[in-house]
């Protein structure tokens, strides 16, 4: 049975995206036995914005949402008083290879009410960019950043759209992508050639480094003999 | 489970400016506050470094000694354990999971098999749920004890240090009886354990848990109302509760802001329902508060621990399943069914229906998060790590800014952060 709702729910990903308009709700009849207060809030408010709604590994309710309404469907979820989801605990993606779309994937849970729901928007790979929710939740910040990271999706809005983990000049590509071979794009040549031609200012800012240049002028051998001058 | 509120106790006859609080700083009379808006300074910590706790580096850009700006940089100890487990079968991401977080190993090695188990619509049996709770408790009393002695010794104890890893070699060996291994434990397997305990395991466990409530006793003597902790501790690096959440802190760090959110309490998982324990929350959301809650963290997980060893109940370790299970290995030698069984249970590894599922434990330092997303076959197509340490280190920059300087060294040890989870 959930063979039928997870491949149903990516075919209806697929088509939903590839339209741009709403799927008529077949998440709806899967819902209807223990619809989620969430999901029933998000219908009526949302409609054609919310595409299905699954229900995975027995308990767990997934919502997919139109990727450009993404903001305002989870400020509706923190913010409204019945539904308070003000713990987001994750932000990842999920890529299915191929041209499936790539899953931008949010984990939300309310502490008030003990509830999670897991809200999902599919981008299509041509068009990996997705609106920000680092103003919503400061959690998001570094959690989008390194979803740009493994995945090159780009949150349109981010405060800080840098690299986190691989570093700011790493040309490989991103790593936690399908199509990205596990020992990296380079030969085992090219990415010691290029380790080894490093250099480590590439890592400092101007400023930092301007520093540096200040520290070596004022303790040169020249003037260093006696009287080393006081930073 | 009210906040508990904390008596501090700074001095016997502490000296008081105008409001009647104890001096902590020279006060200079108004007029002569000295002009420190020069220019600034830019100041690196780390990597290597040992107050960042791992290969951690901050740049601090200063004002005199108050710190403007923090950035974080983080990814030296990247393994990209997450593509990894791509190419792995469900059973061998197990190894992975412990080499996050060194300092907790059986915490993740638990939470991955139970976010696996869920996928596949498993139930573990009662034994192995004790077994695991057990595991759980027992590293989180390790972790924390880490924890302890390292702040500790960046604020300038070096008792408590030798203390607590005496106490931790003690866990170091129950780990190695369980498991054969110190620190890279891999002791979970889908659908059970790697093995049963092993004889007087238990009476170990048992001889530890009895009496480690001396040594927290004797540090606390030393730690609680030493002023020096306390100023080093209290009224630094605060976070309001609201803040804590929008940061995404968790575990001991967002309770010390005073949220009761214990996922072993809101989404109880093993029956932690059933035991009885204290969710421990601080008030004030600083350092010292959670130096206090992880004191009684420890004290609530032996409570736990007692309560476990004594419900143990017997019975196998393993669920009946032989989609998980290897058959055993007279089976396997004499039997050619169980043999073929054996073979492709080895060869293929085990299978997951596509489906995906999320779940989170409270780990020792936060809720950690396994996201596993299946298509059918004896690999995952994503396995996920929502790491609480990668979280709640993204709020240390708002923790620090404004602050002195020598209190980043003391608000980086009170997150407890491991640099292994972070960086993946």
């Amino acid at each position: 049975m959930s063979e039928k709702t997870f491949e149903g729910a990516l075919d209806d990903l697929e088509a939903g995206t590839a339209a741009g308009s709403a799927e008529p709700a077949r998440g709806g009849e899967a819902g209807d036995a223990d619809a989620h207060p969430a999901v029933r809030a998000l219908r009526e408010r949302f409609g054609e914005a919310i595409l299905a709604h699954t229900v995975m590994a027995g308990d767990e309710h997934v919502v997919h949402v139109r990727a450009d309404r993404n903001v305002e469907i989870l400020q509706f979820l923190r913010d409204d008083p019945a539904q308070r989801f003000d713990y987001l605990a994750d932000v990842t993606a999920v890529d299915f290879g191929g041209d499936r779309p790539i899953e931008v994937v949010y984990q939300l849970w309310s502490i008030e009410n003990r509830r999670a729901l897991r809200v999902k928007a599919a981008l299509r790979v041509d068009a990996l960019e997705i609106d920000s929710v680092a103003a919503l939740w400061k959690t998001a910040n570094w959690l989008e950043r390194e979803t740009w990271d493994m995945f090159g999706i780009r949150f349109r809005g981010h405060p800080d759209h840098r690299r986190i983990l691989m570093p700011e000049g790493y040309a490989e590509g991103f790593p936690l992508r399908k199509d990205f071979p596990l020992r990296g794009r380079f030969s085992r040549a090219e990415q010691t050639r290029r380790a080894l031609s490093m250099t480590v200012e590439e890592h400092y800012s101007a400023e930092e480094l301007a520093i540096v240049e200040e520290v070596k002028r004022d303790t040169s051998p020249a003037d260093s003999g006696e009287g080393r001058p006081a930073s | 489970m009210s906040p508990r509120t904390v008596e501090y106790l700074v001095s016997r006859s502490p000296e008081l400016d105008d409001r009647g609080r104890p001096v902590r700083m020279p006060v200079l009379p108004p007029g002569m506050e000295p002009e420190l808006h020069g220019e600034h300074m830019l100041i690196n910590i780390g990597p290597q470094h040992p107050a960042t706790h791992g290969v951690l580096r901050l740049v601090l850009e200063l004002d005199g000694e108050t710190i403007i700006s923090c950035t974080p940089h983080i990814g030296y100890l990247h393994s990209s354990f997450e593509k990894l487990g791509e190419y792995r079968t469900w059973n061998q991401i197990i190894p992975l999971t412990d080499r996050m977080d060194y300092l907790a190993p059986l915490i993740y090695n638990c939470a991955y098999a139970m976010a696996v188990e869920k996928l596949m619509g498993i139930e573990v049996t009662e034994r192995c749920k004790v077994v695991r709770v057990i595991c759980m408790e027992l590293d989180r009393v390790f972790s924390h004890l880490l924890w302890l002695g390292t702040t500790a010794i960046d604020i300038g104890a070096f008792t408590v240090f030798l203390w607590t890893f005496q106490e931790r070699e003690r866990i170091y060996d129950l780990h190695e009886d369980l498991t054969g291994a110190r620190i890279t434990t891999s002791a979970t397997r889908i659908g059970g354990m790697m093995a049963d305990l092993p004889a007087g395991w238990i009476e170990t466990l048992r001889n530890f848990v009895d009496t480690v409530p001396a040594t927290l006793d004797e540090v606390e003597t030393l730690l609680t109302n030493n002023q020096i902790w306390i100023g080093r501790n209290k009224d630094i690096g605060i976070i309001s509760g609201e803040d804590a959440i929008n940061c995404g802190l968790s575990g001991p760090n967002l309770r010390a802001s005073g949220v009761t959110y214990d996922l072993r309490r809101d989404r109880p998982y093993y029956d932690y329902e059933t035991y009885d324990f204290d969710v421990v929350v601080g008030e004030h959301g600083d350092c010292y508060d959670r130096y206090l809650v992880r004191m009684e963290e420890m004290r609530q997980s032996l409570r736990i621990l007692d309560q476990a060893i004594e419900r143990l109940p017997g019975g196998p370790i393993n669920v009946n399943d032989p989609r998980v299970i290897l058959p055993g290995k007279t089976d396997a030698m004499t039997d050619m069914e169980s043999m073929i069984h054996h073979f492709k249970v080895v060869m293929e590894g085990v299978k997951a229906e596509p489906g995906e599922s999320w779940f989170s434990v409270e780990s020792s330092k936060g809720e950690l998060g396994m996201y596993v997303v299946s298509d059918g076959g004896s690999k995952p197509v994503r396995w996920r790590v929502r790491g609480p340490s990668f979280v709640n280190l993204s709020a240390l920059p708002q923790m620090v800014e404004g602050r002195l300087l020598s209190d980043v060294i003391a608000v980086n040890a009170s997150l407890d952060i491991v640099l292994g989870e972070i960086d993946r």
